[in-house]
C-alpha cells in the first residue's frame, strides 16, 4: 500500500494538472472524433488510437519526471543525430507519393524530419542558454544556421508541412530570445520582396495547392475538390452541428483524408459552431496554459523551450483549421491531440512531457 | 517572481515577448471564429444545400413509350423488356480487356463490337453503353456469377422498341433510335431537358418523329442518397414515370399489306385517303426496310445497305417523291374549265389526232384522232388533243390558280415529317426556279404539256389524293392525317383528332358529280374497263403515264427496248364507291413494265384484281 501511494505521490509531483486536464479534453474529443470517422470500417482505427494515446502519455510521464537539466545533455546530439539522418534520406531515401521522407533501417522505417520537430527547439534552447547574457548578433546568425541546415533539407524532400513545424519551432525560440523586432521586421520586409523567387522553388504540386487556395473551384476534381469538400462539410454544420455520427459529408466519404488531416472538418460538421468555439476555447487555455509555464521558467533554457514548444501547439492547431475551413492552403498538419496517428501525438506529447518537467521542477532549480 | 539566473531585463523582455505572443495567438483564433461564423452561421444555407446535393442523387425513371396501333387495333409499335449487358467506360479498367473477358462469358460477336465502338464514338466516356442486348436467363445468371470480375459492367433491364409486323408501314410509323447532338438540341428548344435526362432513344421519323412528345411520357425519379463514388446507399422517395400516350392510327393494317404485296417489291407509292375526313387509310412506299434495324444503333453493314441501295428503301416516297402526274392530271383539268367557265360538259371538239401550236405539232394517241369528243368523252378515252386546247384555252395562271387552290404544289400538312411541295408549274414558279434570264420565261407551248399532266408538274401520290379527295368531296378539304386518337394510357382519357374541314374551295357540285361520272365512265368502259369487269363495287378512275425519257419526234416507244430507269412511270388514280366515295386513292409505280399493259399493282383489298391498261395521254 505504502509503496503505491509512493508511487502515485511521484507520479503526481510531476503532473501540471491544469495541462493534464486540457490535453485529456482534448483527446476525449479526438477520439469521439476518430470514432465518428472511421465508425464504417470497425473500431480498428478508435482501438489503434487509445493505445497511441497510452503510450504517448506513458512517455509524457516519463519526460514529465525528467528534469530540464538532463533533457539539456539530449540537445545536441539529438540534433546531431537528426541531421545526419535527414542527409541519409536525401541520400537513400524511400520515396512514396513524390516525395523522399522515409528511411528504411531494415526492419523499421522512420521519418528523421519527425525527430527534428523536438530536436530543433532544444538545440537552439541550448544554444542560447549557452550563450547566455552575452548574446550578441553573431549568435544570432549562428541560430539561423543551426535553423536553416534542417529546414532546408526538409523542404528538399518535399514536405511543406514538417518544414513549416521545425522552422517555427526554431523560430520561436530566437524570437524569445530576444531577436531585435526591427531585424524580425526587415526579414519579414526581405522575405516579402523575395515571394517571386521563393514561388520559382515550390514544386508544381506546393504551387497549385496555393493556387487552389486563391480559388478552389478552378480545380473542384483535382487539388481543390479538398477545400471545397471540407468547407461544404464545415458549413452545412451550422450552429450547433448535426450530431455526432450523423455528418453526411463524412458518412458519405466526401471529406477526404478524414480521420487525419481533415478531421476537423468531421467534428465541425457534427458539432457546428459550438463544438468549433469549444474546441477554440481549450486550444487558448492550452496555449494560455503553455505560456504561463514558460514565463514562470527558472532558466532561460526552459524559458526558451517551454515558449516555443507552446507556440508550436498553437501553429499545428492554426494551420490546420485555417487549412480545413480554407484559409490557408493544404499543407499536411495534423490538428493537435485530435487527428489519428501514432506519430504525431507521441511528438506532442513529448513536448507536453517538457513543459510539465519545466513546471515541476522550478522549485528544486530554487532550491 | 524573482530569479538567480536570469537578469531582470533579460526576464522582462522575455515576458514582454509571451504577452506579444498571447495576443497574436488570441488574434489569429479570433481569425478562425470569424470564418466559422461566416461558414456557419452567414453561409449556413449555401453550404447545406451543397451537401444536400452532394449527398443527393435524382435518378431519371424513363417512362414506357406510348404504343401505336391501327384503326383495328393490330400493334404496329410497342414495348418489350429485355436485358442488356452494359459498360461504363471510365469505371472499366481497360476497355479491351474487359471486352475480351465477357466474352468468355456471354456470346459477343464481332457485329456486337462493332455497334459498341460505334456507340462509344457518339456516347461520352461515363455513360453506360450495351454490349450485348437481349441476354438470355442463363446468360444473365453466368454473368452474375462472374461480376466481381468486371468493375463498371452491369446487366440492366430495359424496355425495347418492337415493330411486330416488321416492314408494314414502316415509312408511316418511322423508327426511334438512340439521341444524337441534334435531337438533344431539339428537346431543349421544347423545354424538355428534365424529361428526357434517361432517355435514350427518340423517335427519327415518321409518327416516332412526329408525335414523339405524345409517346415519350414524364419521366418519374428516384432521389437516391448516395457516397462520395456515387454508390447508392438508399432510396430517398420515388416518383413513378408518367407512360407515353397510346397512338390508334386511321390507317387499315390488312389494306396497308394487300397494298405493300401488290407491289411485289417494285419502286412506287400509294396513298389511300378517307376523302370524307382525311384519314389516311394506307400509306405504302415500296420497297420497305425493317425499322427495328434502328432501335439499338443500327449495325454499320445494315446502314450501308440501306443507303446504298439503289432502291433507296428509306425514302417514303408516298410523300417525298414527285413525278409528273400524266394523264390523272386531265379530269382535275376538266374541273378546272368548267369552274373558270371555259368549257361547258356538251361542248364538242373534233379530233385530228394532234394540235398544232405555232410551228410544233402535239400529237394525240390515237393516229388518225378519236373524232368528235366531249369532256366526258375526253377523260374516258384520255383524249390529248382535248387538253392541249383546253389548257391553251385556259392559260396557264389559271391552271395554276386553280390547281393550287386543290391543293398542288403545297405541303398538304400530313402528320408525318418529310413532306414535298411538289411543282406546281407557273412564270412566277419559273421565276423563283431559274436564275437565268432566259431561263424564267414561261413559253405557252409549256402550257400546252402542263395541260396533260406532263412538263415541270410534279407531285407525290400523297398530293394526288388529296387533291382527288378534296374534289370528291365537293371542295372540302381536310388536312391528311394518320393518328384518329391519342389514348392516355392511365386514365384511359382518349383525345379523338375531330377532323375539321381546313378550307373550303369554291366548287359547283354539279361540275364535280359530272368529273366523278366521267371517271366512273373510265372504270366502266374506259382505259381500265376490263380491270374492273366483274367486281362487286362501283369505282372510278383514271390512269396515267409519267414521261421519264422524251423520244424524238418519230421514234415509238416500245418499253422493252428501253433500260428500266427509262421506262415511264405508271400513275393511277381511283376513288370507290363511286356514288359515295369512301376511299380515293393514288398509285405511282416508277418505271412501269409496259405502258400498254400494266398488270400490277392493285389498288388495295377494294380494288383487288383490278387491272389497267395504262394509256395515258402523251404529249409527244
Amino acid at each position: 500500500m505504502k509503496l503505491v501511494k509512493r508511487a502515485l505521490q511521484a507520479i503526481l509531483a510531476h503532473l501540471d494538472i491544469p495541462l493534464m486536464c486540457i490535453v485529456l479534453a482534448l483527446m476525449g474529443v479526438g477520439l469521439l472524433t476518430v470514432f465518428s470517422a472511421t465508425s464504417s470500417d470497425g473500431f480498428q482505427k478508435l482501438d489503434k488510437q487509445v493505445i497511441n494515446m497510452a503510450v504517448s502519455f506513458l512517455v509524457m510521464l516519463a519526460i514529465a519526471r525528467t528534469p530540464p537539466q538532463s533533457l539539456m545533455r539530449f540537445a545536441v546530439p539529438l540534433y546531431l543525430l537528426g541531421v545526419v539522418l535527414l542527409l541519409g534520406v536525401a541520400l537513400f531515401g524511400i520515396v512514396v507519393n513524390g516525395s523522399r521522407r522515409w528511411l528504411s533501417l531494415g526492419f523499421v522505417r522512420i521519418q528523421p524530419s519527425e525527430i527534428m520537430k523536438v530536436a530543433m527547439p532544444l538545440m537552439l534552447a541550448w544554444y542560447f542558454q549557452k550563450h547566455e547574457s552575452m548574446l550578441r548578433a553573431k549568435h544570432f546568425v549562428a541560430a539561423a544556421l543551426i535553423l536553416a541546415v534542417p529546414v532546408l533539407l526538409i523542404l528538399r524532400q518535399p514536405d511543406l508541412g514538417t518544414s513549416l513545424l521545425v522552422s517555427a519551432a526554431g523560430f520561436f525560440v530566437i524570437f524569445f530570445a530576444g531577436l531585435p523586432w526591427k531585424v524580425m521586421f526587415g526579414l519579414a520586409a526581405a522575405g516579402g520582396a523575395a515571394l517571386p523567387f521563393a514561388w520559382n522553388m515550390l514544386h508544381d504540386y506546393q504551387r497549385r495547392r496555393v493556387m487552389t487556395l486563391i480559388d478552389p473551384t478552378s480545380d473542384p476534381l483535382g487539388a481543390g475538390y479538398h477545400i471545397i469538400q471540407s468547407t461544404i462539410a464545415i458549413g452545412s454544420g451550422g450552429g450547433l452541428g448535426k450530431g455526432w455520427l450523423k455528418g453526411s459529408q463524412t458518412h458519405l466519404e466526401f471529406i477526404p483524408e478524414k480521420h487525419t488531416d481533415f478531421i476537423f472538418a468531421v467534428f465541425s460538421e457534427e458539432w457546428g459552431l459550438l463544438g468549433n468555439g469549444i474546441l477554440l476555447v481549450l486550444f487558448t487555455l492550452l496555449i494560455g496554459r503553455g505560456l504561463m509555464i514558460a514565463a514562470a521558467a527558472p532558466t532561460l533554457f526552459s524559458r526558451l523551450l517551454a515558449g516555443s514548444i507552446t507556440l508550436v501547439f498553437f501553429i499545428y492547431a492554426f494551420v490546420n483549421m485555417g487549412m480545413v475551413s480554407g484559409i490557408l492552403p493544404v499543407v499536411g498538419v495534423p490538428l493537435p491531440f485530435i487527428s489519428y496517428g501514432g506519430t504525431a501525438l507521441l511528438t506532442l506529447m513529448l513536448g507536453v512531457g517538457i513543459l510539465m518537467s519545466i513546471q515541476t521542477h522550478r522549485m528544486l532549480v530554487k532550491k | 517572481m524573482s530569479n538567480f539566473y536570469a537578469t531582470e531585463p533579460d526576464l522582462d523582455r522575455f515576458r514582454n515577448r509571451i504577452l506579444v505572443a498571447g495576443a497574436f495567438v488570441l488574434l489569429m483564433f479570433l481569425v478562425l471564429l470569424a470564418r466559422f461564423i461566416y461558414l456557419q452561421v452567414i453561409q449556413h444555407e449555401y453550404y447545406t444545400t451543397r451537401a444536400e446535393s452532394n449527398r443527393i442523387s435524382l435518378v431519371p425513371i424513363i417512362p414506357n413509350r406510348g404504343n401505336i396501333v391501327d384503326r383495328n387495333g393490330t400493334i404496329l409499335a410497342r414495348n418489350y423488356s429485355a436485358f442488356t449487358l452494359e459498360i461504363t467506360p471510365s469505371k472499366t479498367q481497360g476497355l479491351e480487356k474487359t471486352i475480351d473477358g465477357l466474352a468468355e462469358i456471354v456470346e459477343i460477336q464481332v457485329k456486337d463490337r462493332k455497334r459498341f465502338k460505334r456507340l462509344l464514338e457518339e456516347s461520352r466516356n461515363f455513360e453506360s453503353i450495351p454490349i450485348r442486348t437481349r441476354l438470355t436467363d442463363r446468360e444473365v445468371a453466368r454473368f452474375a456469377a462472374n461480376r466481381y470480375r468486371f468493375p463498371g459492367v452491369e446487366v440492366k433491364a430495359r424496355l425495347f422498341r418492337q415493330y411486330p409486323e416488321g416492314t408494314l408501314a414502316a415509312h408511316a410509323i418511322g423508327y426511334i433510335s438512340r439521341i444524337n447532338q441534334r435531337d438533344k438540341e431539339a428537346i431543349a428548344d421544347q423545354g424538355q431537358e428534365a424529361n428526357y435526362k434517361g432517355t435514350e432513344h427518340i423517335g427519327k421519323s415518321g409518327l416516332e418523329a412526329n408525335y414523339e412528345f405524345e409517346l415519350h411520357g414524364t419521366a418519374g425519379h428516384e432521389q437516391v442518397e448516395v457516397d462520395a463514388g456515387g454508390r447508392g446507399i438508399r432510396v430517398l422517395s420515388h416518383t413513378p414515370p408518367i407512360p407515353g400516350n397510346n397512338l390508334t392510327l386511321t390507317l387499315d393494317a390488312k389494306l396497308q399489306a394487300v397494298a405493300e404485296e401488290a407491289f411485289g417489291g417494285r419502286r412506287g407509292s400509294l396513298t389511300a385517303i378517307d376523302p370524307n375526313n382525311g384519314a389516311v387509310l394506307a400509306l405504302v412506299s415500296s420497297p420497305s426496310f425493317d425499322p427495328s434495324l434502328f432501335v439499338d444503333g443500327i449495325r454499320f453493314d445494315d446502314w450501308d445497305e440501306l443507303n446504298n441501295n439503289p432502291d433507296k428503301p428509306m425514302l417514303n416516297r408516298a410523300i417525298y417523291s414527285t413525278h409528273p402526274p400524266g394523264s390523272t392530271f386531265k379530269p382535275l383539268m376538266a374541273l378546272a374549265a368548267l369552274t373558270v367557265g371555259k368549257r361547258t360538259p356538251g361542248q364538242t371538239i373534233a379530233d385530228p389526232g394532234f394540235f398544232n401550236f405555232g410551228n410544233r405539232r402535239f400529237m394525240d394517241d390515237k393516229v388518225g384522232g378519236h373524232g368528235p369528243v366531249d369532256m366526258y368523252k375526253s377523260i374516258v378515252v384520255s383524249c390529248n388533243t382535248y387538253y392541249y386546247m383546253l389548257a391553251n384555252d385556259m392559260g396557264i395562271d389559271n391552271i395554276a390558280r386553280f390547281m393550287g387552290e386543290l391543293g398542288l404544289g403545297r405541303k398538304t400538312e400530313i402528320d408525318i415529317p418529310g413532306e414535298a411541295t411538289g411543282i406546281l408549274p407557273s412564270p412566277e414558279w419559273k421565276q423563283r426556279r431559274f436564275k437565268r434570264k432566259e431561263q424564267q420565261k414561261w413559253y405557252s407551248g409549256e402550257t400546252i404539256s402542263v395541260g396533260i399532266g406532263q412538263g415541270y408538274n410534279a407531285y407525290s401520290t400523297l398530293h394526288m389524293a388529296h387533291a382527288l379527295s378534296n374534289v370528291l368531296n365537293y371542295g372540302k378539304v381536310f388536312r391528311p392525317h394518320l393518328v384518329n386518337t391519342i389514348t392516355n394510357p392511365t386514365t384511359g382519357e382518349k383525345r379523338v383528332i375531330e377532323p375539321e374541314p381546313v378550307r373550303q374551295i369554291n366548287l359547283k357540285p354539279e361540275h364535280v358529280d359530272i368529273i366523278r361520272r366521267a371517271m366512273t365512265g373510265v372504270a366502266k368502259e374506259g382505259t381500265s374497263s376490263k380491270a374492273f369487269a366483274g367486281a362487286p363495287y362501283t369505282s372510278g378512275g383514271k390512269t396515267g403515264t409519267a414521261q421519264v425519257f422524251s423520244l424524238k419526234s418519230g421514234q415509238k416507244y416500245v418499253s422493252g427496248q428501253l433500260k428500266e430507269k427509262l421506262r415511264d412511270h405508271s400513275w393511277y388514280v381511283a376513288f370507290a364507291p363511286a356514288e359515295q366515295p369512301r376511299i380515293v386513292l393514288a398509285v405511282m409505280v416508277e418505271n412501269g413494265p409496259d405502258r400498254e399493259e400494266t398488270g400490277r399493282p392493285g389498288t388495295g383489298s377494294r380494288g383487288r384484281g383490278k387491272r389497267r391498261t395504262a394509256r395515258g395521254g402523251e404529249s409527244r
